[in-house]
């Protein structure tokens, strides 16, 4: 017989036990390491603070900054309080709140990931089904697929001659390649008693691909979806920080610009916690088409 | 014969590279409403004769003619029922059958595909289970599914892969039985693959028997000449039994092995075993 266990030795409270722990522990780390040092040695003579000054290093300006510019919890907590407070802000080109900055890096991804999205997947379709179209087209991928995005950004940019659409197609050509490899996978080893079952039922061929093929494929679709929006995030951030103008690589570039390094943390804080958000979409649309064989 | 119903001349399966084909000069014939059972050792091609049928596959040599014609690809009048199931997963039992049901009968409306849906699920006896998805259900269910799916198109003749080979002893008698009493009720014309002798005289009317390959091919045509009102219980309690069970056995482990590379008759006798040892009884 079970006997159910206290809610204290659940394992799911015990890991969030866990984490917490180690998050203060990080944070305990972060804290003792950026403590304002205390004045080491001897105090120094008039004449001596005199000749430093003359060097160029103000032994009262260390003083207070400990040694290492690295960002309190505290001047982080200010930081952060005020981003969140504030979202939305537009001081002009070089000072917007990161809302606005999440909104443009978004909307390209979303944008360059659904190019990959209509192109990939009925192309993987293509691929999966007919041997021939796989055999024909199976050396551009390889060829391809391997490229770094952003090695294709100077094309681009001569090519298209706008920043912002070079960002779009960077995104669509790193997204377009787990989709399509995955489509054209799942496709090509759907189960051939399925589709004996179609064509003694004389199902059309396109009722087929809609009915039969896309649900059985649909995991396998969905793992490379779940990839490629991965990779897609990733790639943002650098072709962001390479074209310029908008998005959160962007903005991180500029705050190392303006050396404010409370940003700049700030900054991959959100990005990993909108890639979390993401790639957890993802997750639920997967076990949503999921079937247990 | 105008009254053979369906009609296979000199089939044969070669493979590119193979010395031999699998099967060669396969005839027979079955008369509408006709339940006709092979059986064959593993590789003698019943499966390829089956998928022929069919129409899921080509044969290198031959002709099968249904209804005076001649079958090319697969088609609606012939139901097949797949060694595995074959079930959709990400559908539910009725959605499986509906799905066959839309595919013989486009025009046919929502009410109307349903009502006829739980007709063939009832027919099966698993109407209790019909909203639920095939991982839920055993395999004894699982195949009556795909068994109900079949005939839910009405077809003119039902193509039985072995279907009953990955079920346990008891469920398998279940569903025999069933079988016998649906194929009863609707004169279905069946042709099924099997590997069990007592299976073949429970169900069949004529037991082709296929010698081993390469060059297989049916070698002896064994009538069924118990009567028809047999039962599963009763079977092996006719005095016909063991005679036709021992003359289907002595053929698969003695007779078959001699009988290949061609070395069966391309027009199989046909055989009365269990009649014939009837009358030696008598005399």
């Amino acid at each position: 017989m079970a006997v159910a266990k206290p809610w204290w030795q659940g394992e799911g409270f015990r890991a969030a036990l866990l984490s917490l722990i180690l998050l203060g522990v990080i944070l305990g780390v972060w804290h003792l390491a950026t403590l304002p040092k205390v004045a080491a040695g001897p105090a120094l003579s008039p004449e001596q603070i005199e000749y430093m000054k003359l060097m160029g290093k103000d032994p009262a300006a260390q003083g207070d900054s400990a040694g290492s510019n690295f960002p309190t919890l505290a001047q982080m907590g200010r930081v952060m309080w005020e981003h969140l407070t504030d979202p939305f802000y537009d001081n002009g080109p070089n000072d917007k709140g990161i809302g606005i900055q999440l909104a443009y890096s978004l909307g390209r991804v979303g944008l360059g990931y659904l190019i990959a999205m209509l192109i990939a997947i009925p192309l993987g379709f293509a691929i999966g089904m007919s041997p021939l179209v796989h055999r024909a087209l199976d050396p551009f991928i390889q060829v391809l697929k391997p490229i770094s995005p952003l090695a294709w950004m100077p094309l681009a940019l001569y090519t298209i001659k706008d920043s912002a659409a070079s960002g779009i197609f960077v995104i669509f050509i790193c997204s377009i390649w787990p989709m399509l490899i995955n489509t054209a996978f799942g496709v090509a080893s759907v189960r051939r008693d399925w589709l004996n079952v179609a064509r003694t039922l004389e199902v059309s061929k396109w009722r087929t691909a809609i009915e039969v093929i896309l649900p059985a494929a649909a995991p396998t679709i969905l793992t490379g979806m779940r990839i490629s929006m991965g990779i897609a995030w990733l790639v943002i951030v650098a072709a962001e920080m390479l074209v310029g103008g908008t998005g959160v690589g962007y903005f991180v570039w500029n705050e190392w610009n303006n050396l404010s390094l409370p940003n700049v943390i700030f900054a991959i804080l959100v990005i990993g916690l909108v890639g979390m958000v993401l790639d957890g979409a993802f997750a639920r649309l997967q076990k949503a088409v999921t079937y247990v064989d | 014969m105008s009254t053979d119903f369906l009609k296979i001349e000199g089939l044969g399966k070669a493979y590119p590279g193979a010395p031999e084909p699998v099967f060669d000069g396969v005839n027979f014939t079955m008369r509408r409403g006709e339940f006709v059972c092979i059986i064959g050792h593993s590789g003698c091609g019943k499966t390829t004769i089956l998928n022929t049928l069919a129409g899921l596959e080509h044969s290198s040599t031959g002709h099968v003619f249904m209804d005076g014609r001649e079958v090319t690809a697969p088609g609606l009048e012939r139901g097949v029922v797949f060694q595995g199931h074959a079930l959709m997963p990400w559908l539910t039992v009725r959605q499986n059958i509906a799905f066959a049901v839309r595919s013989k009968w486009p025009d046919k409306r929502k009410t109307e595909i349903n009502a006829h849906v739980e007709k063939y699920v009832q027919l099966v006896g698993l109407g209790h289970a019909i909203d639920k998805l095939p991982s839920q259900l055993s395999g004894g269910m699982k195949q009556r599914v795909g068994i109900a799916r079949a005939f839910a198109i009405e077809p003119k003749m039902l193509l039985l892969d072995e279907p009953f080979g990955a079920l346990d002893a008891l469920t398998r008698g279940t569903i025999q039985d069933e079988l016998l009493r649906i194929c009863a009720e609707t004169q279905q014309t069946v042709f099924m693959i099997t590997h069990d002798v007592d299976e073949a005289i429970l169900l069949a009317d004529r037991i082709l028997l296929m010698s081993n390959g390469p060059r297989a091919r049916v070698a002896e045509i064994v009538v069924n000449t118990l009567p028809r009102d047999r039962t599963r219980a009763g079977l092996h309690h006719d005095p016909q039994f063991y005679p036709l069970r021992n003359h289907l056995v002595d053929f698969l482990v003695a007779r078959s092995k001699d009988l290949s590379h061609g070395r069966a008759p391309e027009h199989p006798p046909e055989v009365r075993p269990g009649l014939v040892a009837l009358n030696e009884a008598a005399a």
